[in-house]
């Protein structure tokens, strides 16, 4: 191989790591907007994760622990939301608003003593036997850790869930008409829960896999705005699961190449390089709408609207 | 003995502000279809929804069967075999026929057995001459059919006792036809049918008893072949009604609309508009009658300058106004009464004064040096409130407080009182009592006689037919035929909204949609 393709390879399955970090929030938000509850607490439910996962990981001495804490912390966050917006019908976007500061300012405080302390247990990586061997793909792809490859299973799944099965029709149902579902003996109130929660499970486990694995240290504010890109990605996967790994990559691919320039010493100031993600996020959207409105696609269509059975 | 299937005792339901139903009495026997009638608001809706779990009754008791029940929930229903059809149509537009089937079904396992579900839907389709395919997305059905998908989807479920809403508003004559032939055969079956309504003479065809409610009362249970059209429409408003509205000979002038080849999309991107062609005259009525869904609301808002038009023209009182902006057509001459008041029409939430002067705020003199005169806006609604005999609270309470007949009332006196050259009336009756519908409609007519030129779109054939002078009948997109009113058959109209010429045509279509 030559230098500069395992330049290429290298960069590209760091692309896939940092990528991870916004694939798992944004299949979360994809499965909780389909259900009509839109959560902008994301990036409060990430860091959440990220600092509970990584004490926990420190702790125990086990990534996987870690992991597992993280998904729990940001799912319990997201109760706080699916609280509000469930049972009290208050308005989504001042709660997702809300909880967003909430994690931050309860990070702040809890993470004080963690601050700049590493997580120096490695995670292994696995090469998937075969498909590790096709070149290029194999390397960028089949030789990453388990985290990586649960969300390759989990996007997959949550695919074949949305559109194969029962759950996944429910799923649709209530976040497209709640009072017809509910006409046909559908539980929306249940369902919109299960599936907030289900979305703060995913958004802690991205946070976590940043303190854990991606950066392994804890600072103040570490997700660094991804909650408001993984929001975005989810307009630009069509709330389709299948489609969302794209867009992740792509902001995992910009996140490791400004790593990358910034550790070569570039002479591009650095406020600058932090610019390009959100730069991108905005023309990713207004593309992404523009893309939706030609194909007419839209939001599930009672996005954001509380239920009341017996309002008109 | 009787067999008694439904049984509902002494049932009160509250709402804010008003007893929608006020110890209600009703019964079903086996077998039988009973006709539940009233006016607009008279709680009937209400009443089902409670028995379909929907709404919890604040008092009250139900027997299925003979045993004393709870429905807390539609899944409750479901399970006593109830099956109901609701007025505004249950159904998720962007699944499919089998996923609205299946909706809620707790006896399938996780993964949908696409195969085995669709070959039972097209049996109960088949069974009863439906005609649904059930790879189709609900919102490609035309209203009919998504009501036939309803019918399906309770039949799926074992209902005995079904629950028709208001089912005919939305049928063509000859479709209505077909749906007494399908709710016939489910007596044979051995099901019951509750037929909701407040047409008399769909009421007197098919029902065997009927039970009439009034402003949340119960009035009495009738045996159907006991009682004249007229004794019912008695107790349905309480008063006598007269059917016939008076009208002067129309006397037709200029012309004042003229939409020529025009061609609009609609929300979807699709083409809802397909080379229309219309006039209508000052002094006239033209009614246009038609199948909900067949562009008569992208026609009134491209007029309105609502909705971009990509092909055709517009012409008011001889200018060109093809695309221009909505207050541009306005000030032509051209006012509106949109199909939705409380979406459209009215700021819900503003106050009466604020509704009112809606057309005339930035004009003098309630627009005065930079500012909103609000003595003037008070002293304007107050004298529309006069004039028109609208029921407020207070001139400063927010609208959506009012009755649906005092808000479009208050909607019909705005927009009149700007002395339109056009009027564009869209289901203007729509949701309102007797009394208000005549208000409305005396209304209409009496700015015909004024020499307005008055557009009314309407899904209510009946009304079309009351106070049009000519109508037309629209059929995607297009004007399939327009009659002077005086050679008008309702049966020929009916067959033209489903875009058949024959009834020969229309028995062949039936099942050739598919
Ligand atoms: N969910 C609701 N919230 C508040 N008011 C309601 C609700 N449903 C019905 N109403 C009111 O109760 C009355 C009866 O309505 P409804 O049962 O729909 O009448 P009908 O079906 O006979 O036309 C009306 O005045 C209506 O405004
Ligand atoms: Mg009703």
């Amino acid at each position: 191989m030559t230098s500069q393709s395992s330049i290429f390879v290298t960069l590209s399955s760091t692309a896939v790591r940092s990528g991870t970090i916004l694939l798992l929030p944004t299949l979360g938000e994809i499965f909780a907007e389909r259900a009509g509850i839109l959560n902008l607490g994301i990036e409060g439910m990430m860091i959440i994760g990220a600092l509970f996962g990584f004490i926990a990981g420190f702790v125990t001495k086990n990534p996987y622990i870690g992991f597992v804490v993280g998904m729990i912390a940001g799912g319990l966050s997201a109760l706080i939301h699916a609280f509000v917006s469930i049972t009290l019908r208050g308005n989504q976007i001042v709660s997702g608003l809300a909880l967003t500061i909430f994690g931050l300012g309860i990070t702040n405080f809890f993470g004080q003593p963690w601050i700049n302390r590493k997580f120096t247990i490695p995670v292994k990586d696995y090469a998937i036997p075969g498909l590790s061997k096709i070149p290029y793909v194999g390397q960028i792809f089949f030789h990453q850790d388990l985290f990586v490859y649960f969300s390759y299973v989990l996007m997959i799944a949550m695919w074949f869930m949305l559109f194969k099965t029962k759950l996944g029709v429910h799923l649709r149902a209530v976040g497209e008409n709640a009072r017809a579902s509910d006409a046909m003996g559908v539980n929306v109130n249940r369902n919109r829960y299960f599936w907030t929660f289900f979305g703060g499970l995913l958004a802690g486990g991205g946070g976590a896999y940043l303190t854990l694995v991606y950066a392994p240290f804890w600072l103040d504010g570490i997700t660094a705005g991804r909650g408001w890109i993984a929001l975005a990605l989810v307009i630009f996967a069509m709330w389709n699961p299948l489609y969302a790994f794209i867009g992740a990559y792509l902001f995992g691919g910009i996140d490791a190449l400004q790593f990358q320039l910034q550790a070569s010493g570039t002479t591009i100031p650095s406020s600058l390089l932090n610019m390009q993600p959100y730069l991108l996020t905005l023309i990713v959207v207004v593309a992404a709408t523009i893309v939706l409105r030609k194909r007419h696609i839209g939001t599930p269509r009672e996005l954001g609207e509380p239920y009341d059975r017996e309002e008109r | 003995m009787d067999d008694i299937v439904v049984s509902l005792k002494n049932i009160t339901k509250r709402f804010p502000g008003i007893v929608a139903n006020d110890r209600v009495n009703f019964e079903l026997r086996r077998g039988e279809v009973h006709t539940l009638l009233g006016e607009n608001g008279a709680g009937k809706s209400t009443l089902m929804n409670i028995l379909d779990g929907i709404y919890q009754p604040d008092e009250g008791e139900i027997y299925i069967n003979g045993k004393l029940v709870e429905i807390k929930n539609p899944s409750d229903a479901m399970r006593l075999g109830i099956g109901m059809i609701h007025q505004h149509f249950m159904l998720v537009e962007t699944l499919t026929v089998l996923e609205n089937v299946i909706l809620g079904l707790a006896e399938q396992g996780l993964y949908i057995n696409k195969k085995e579900i669709s070959k039972r839907i097209e049996e109960v389709s088949d069974r009863y001459n439906l005609c649904i395919n059930p790879s189709t997305k609900i919102w490609q059905l035309s209203v009919g059919e998504q009501q036939r998908v309803e019918i399906i989807k309770t039949l799926f479920r074992g209902a005995q006792i079904l629950i028709l809403d208001e089912p005919t508003a939305v049928l063509t004559p000859q479709e209505v036809e077909v749906s007494f032939e399908i709710y016939k055969q489910m007596i044979e079956e051995g099901k019951s049918i509750i037929f909701i309504s407040h047409k008399l003479n769909e009421v007197m065809d098919i029902s065997d008893r009927i039970t009439v409610l009034r402003k949340g009362k119960y009035i009495g249970t009738v045996d159907t072949d006991k009682i004249t059209e007229k004794e019912l429409a008695t107790m349905m408003v309480g008063r006598e009604v007269l059917f016939r509205l008076e009208r002067k000979p129309h006397e037709r002038k200029d012309k004042v609309l003229q939409v020529s080849n025009l061609k609009a999309l609609d929300d979807k991107g699709l083409l809802a508009l397909n080379g229309l062609n219309l006039e209508v005259f000052s002094g006239e009525i033209y009614g246009l009658a038609g199948v909900a869904g067949n562009g008569q609301k992208i026609l009134s808002e491209a007029i309105a300058g609502l909705r971009k038009v990509i092909d055709g023209k517009i012409t008011i009182a001889g200018k060109d106004l093809t695309n221009a902006s909505a207050s541009e057509i306005f000030a032509h001459g051209v006012s509106y009464i949109p199909p939705d008041r409380l979406k459209m029409g009215l700021v819900p939430n503003l106050s009466s004064v604020d509704n009112a002067i809606l057309r005339r705020y930035y004009k003098p003199p309630i627009y005065n040096r930079h500012l909103i005169n609000y003595s003037e806006a008070e002293r304007y609604a107050k004298k529309l409130i006069e004039e028109y005999d609208i029921m407020v609270p207070r001139e400063d309470a927010p609208v959506k407080l009012l009755s649906g007949g005092n808000m479009q009332k208050l909607l019909l006196a705005r927009e009149i009182s700007e002395q339109p050259k056009l009027l564009i009336a869209v289901h203007p009756t729509r949701g309102l009592d007797v009394g208000a519908t005549e208000f409305v409609r005396r209304e209409l007519l009496k700015q015909r006689d004024n020499g307005v030129a008055v557009l009314l779109i309407s899904e209510d054939l009946d009304e079309i037919f009351m106070i049009s002078d000519r109508i037309g009948v629209i059929y995607e997109g297009q004007i399939l035929d327009t009659f002077d009113i005086k050679e008008a058959k309702i049966e020929k109209v009916g067959l033209l909204m489903a875009g058949m010429k024959s009834e020969r045509e229309f028995s062949e279509q039936v099942c050739s949609t598919v």
